[in-house]
C-alpha cells in the first residue's frame, strides 16, 4: 500500500514536472521571439482548440508536433481532407490557410487567387482537432473500461463484486441511489444509461485533461464549449421529450396564475426552459477552463518574473491546484449529472 | 486577448458535430453493451440479497411459530389427559354411588316384602286363633250348657261374662 502511494506520488511529480517543462519550453519560445512574455496569449493558446498537437519544442527550435487531419467543406470547393502539416507555418494549401493573427486566429480560412483572405465566407471546419482526438480517446478508454466491466459481470453473475467491479460499482450505485432515484422516482431506470454515460464521459475527460503530457492526455475537452454545448443539448432534448402533460401545462398555463399574467409568464417559462441547459453548458466549461487557466498562470509566474527562484512556489501551488482540480473533475461530473437528473425529474412530476 | 477569449466561448461547428457523434455513439454502445447488463446484474443481486434476507426472517418466524405450536399442542394434550382422568373418576364415583343406592333400595324392598309377609302371616294366624277360640268357646259353651243349664240364674250370668270377655278380646 505504502509503495503504491509512493509510486503514484512520483508519477504525479513527473506529470507536474512535464507540465512545467512542456509549457515552459513554449513560454521560452514566446519570450525569445517577442522579447516580453505575453502570459494571456500563452494561456489562451493552451486552452483553445488546435489543429495540431504540439508536444514539445527542441532546443534548436524544431518542434515535435502531431499533425491532425483537417476536414473542410465549402460550397465552391467541396470536401477536402488533408493533414494539418500542409498548413503548418502559415503555408497555403488547396486555397486554404491557417490564420495566425487577428480576429480569425486559429481558424482555417479560404484564400482566393489574389492571395487575399475571404473573411466572410469561411469553410465549414470538420477537422479532427485536439479536442476531438482527446474526446475520442476518452470515449475509447471508457468503452474499454465499461465493456470489460460488463463482461466481468456476465462472468461472475450475481456474486460479490471483485477486481474492477469493486472499484466502479460504488460509483454506479452512487449515480443510481443518490442522483437518479431521488430526482426521478420510480421511472429512474429509463434514464440511468444517459446519466451514467454523461457522468463517466465528463469524468474521464476531466481526468484526462488534468494529465498534461503524453497525447491523447491533456486535451481541454470538457473546457471546450462545443462539447459542453452538445452535452447540455442532450439533457435539454431528453427533458423536453420526457416532459408530461403537467410539465407543459405549468409552462403554458401555470395553474393559479391569473390569465392576464400569462403573456408575461409564458415567455419567462420559455426562457427558463433554455436557461437551464445553458447554465449546464457554461458551468462545466467555465469550471474546467478556469482550473486550467489557474494552473497555467501559476506556471507563467516563473516566466513573468523570469527567475528560477519563483519555481518552487509555482510548483507548490500547481500541486495544490492539481489536487483541487481532481476534486473539481469529480464534482463537475457529479453536478452535471445531478442537474440533468433534476431537470428531467422536473419534467416528469408524479402528481399535482 | 479578448478576441481569443471570444473565440473560446464560440462553439465551433466541427467540434459540435464530432462531439455529438462521439457522445451519442458512446451513449448507445454503453447503453446496450455495458449499462444494461451491469444494472440488471446489480439489480438481480440486490433482489437476491433482499429475497434471502426476507426468507431468512420468514424461516425464523416460522420456527418460532412452530415452537409455540408445539407448546400449545403439549399443553392441550396435558389438559385432555387431566380431563379424561377427571371424567373417569367421576364415572367411577357415580357408578359406585348408583350401585350403592340400588342395593339399598333393593334391600329396603326385600325388608318391606318380608314385613308385609310377616303382617299377613300374623293376620292369618290371628284369624285362625279367632276361629279356634270360637270353636273352643262353642265347645266350652256346649259343655257348660250341658252342666249348668239347670241353674238358670247362674247360666245367664256366665253367658254374660263370656260374651263380655269375647267382645273385649275381639276388640
Amino acid at each position: 500500500m505504502k509503495t503504491r502511494n509512493l509510486i503514484s506520488f512520483f508519477i504525479f511529480l513527473l506529470l507536474v514536472g512535464t507540465t512545467i517543462s512542456a509549457f515552459g519550453q513554449d513560454a521560452k519560445e514566446k519570450t525569445g521571439t517577442e522579447g516580453e512574455f505575453d502570459a494571456s496569449t500563452f494561456i489562451l493558446e493552451h486552452i483553445a482548440d488546435s489543429h495540431e498537437w504540439h508536444i514539445l519544442t527542441k532546443k534548436n527550435g524544431e518542434s515535435i508536433t502531431i499533425y491532425l487531419p483537417v476536414i473542410l467543406y465549402s460550397k465552391e470547393k467541396g470536401l477536402d481532407i488533408f493533414t494539418s502539416k500542409k498548413l503548418a507555418g502559415g503555408n497555403e494549401y488547396k486555397g486554404y490557410k491557417l490564420e495566425e493573427e487577428g480576429d480569425l486566429k486559429g481558424k482555417i480560412v479560404s484564400v482566393n487567387t489574389q492571395g487575399t483572405v475571404n473573411e466572410k465566407n469561411l469553410p465549414l471546419d470538420f477537422s479532427m482537432t485536439k479536442a476531438v482526438v482527446g474526446m475520442l480517446a476518452a470515449a475509447l478508454i471508457g468503452l474499454i473500461i465499461f465493456l470489460s466491466l460488463s463482461r466481468s459481470y456476465r462472468k461472475s453473475g450475481i456474486s460479490h463484486p471483485k477486481g474492477i467491479q469493486s472499484f466502479l460499482e460504488p460509483v454506479i450505485l452512487f449515480v443510481r441511489d443518490d442522483i437518479a432515484i431521488p430526482n426521478l422516482g420510480h421511472k429512474y431506470e429509463k434514464y440511468m444509461p444517459y446519466l451514467l454515460t454523461a457522468f463517466f464521459f465528463i469524468l474521464i475527460n476531466n481526468l484526462m485533461g488534468l494529465i498534461p503530457f503524453p497525447p491523447p492526455f491533456g486535451a481541454n475537452v470538457t473546457g471546450n464549449i462545443a462539447v459542453t454545448f452538445v452535452m447540455a443539448t442532450c439533457t435539454f432534448v431528453i427533458t423536453q421529450f420526457s416532459g408530461n402533460k403537467t410539465y407543459w401545462k405549468h409552462i403554458f398555463a401555470a395553474p393559479g396564475v391569473p390569465f392576464w399574467l400569462l403573456p408575461i409568464m409564458i415567455p419567462v417559462e420559455i426562457i427558463g426552459l433554455f436557461s437551464k441547459p445553458f447554465a449546464l453548458m457554461i458551468r462545466l466549461f467555465a469550471n474546467i477552463t478556469a482550473g486550467h487557466i489557474i494552473v497555467l498562470s501559476l506556471i507563467c509566474l516563473i516566466f513573468i518574473f523570469n527567475s528560477l527562484s519563483v519555481a518552487p512556489v509555482s510548483i507548490f501551488f500547481v500541486i495544490f491546484m492539481d489536487f483541487l482540480e481532481l476534486l473539481v473533475a469529480f464534482l463537475q461530473a457529479y453536478i452535471f449529472t445531478l442537474l440533468s437528473a433534476l431537470f428531467i425529474g422536473m419534467a416528469i412530476p408524479e402528481n399535482h | 486577448m479578448i478576441l481569443l477569449a471570444n473565440n473560446l466561448v464560440t462553439p465551433g461547428v466541427g467540434t459540435i458535430f464530432w462531439s455529438a457523434l462521439i457522445f451519442i455513439l458512446f451513449l448507445l454502445i454503453l447503453s446496450k453493451f455495458a449499462w444494461k447488463p451491469i444494472l440488471s446484474a446489480v439489480k438481480a443481486r440486490d433482489e437476491m440479497i433482499k429475497g434471502s434476507l426476507e426468507s431468512a426472517a420468514k424461516a425464523r418466524e416460522d420456527m418460532l411459530k412452530l415452537q409455540s405450536d408445539n407448546e400449545a399442542i403439549l399443553r392441550k394434550a396435558r389438559e385432555e389427559r387431566e380431563n379424561i382422568l377427571k371424567d373417569a373418576r367421576e364415572v367411577r364415583d357415580r357408578l359406585i354411588s348408583e350401585a350403592k343406592g340400588k342395593a339399598k333400595g333393593e334391600a329396603e324392598k326385600l325388608i318391606e316384602k318380608a314385613r308385609e309377609g310377616i303382617e299377613n302371616e300374623k293376620i292369618k294366624a290371628l284369624s285362625e286363633i279367632h276361629e279356634q277360640v270360637a270353636t273352643l268357646s262353642v265347645e266350652i259353651a256346649s259343655k257348660l250348657l250341658g252342666e249348668q243349664l239347670k241353674k238358670s240364674g247362674k247360666q245367664e250370668k256366665l253367658i254374660d261374662s263370656y260374651l263380655k270377655e269375647i267382645d273385649l278380646n275381639k276388640n
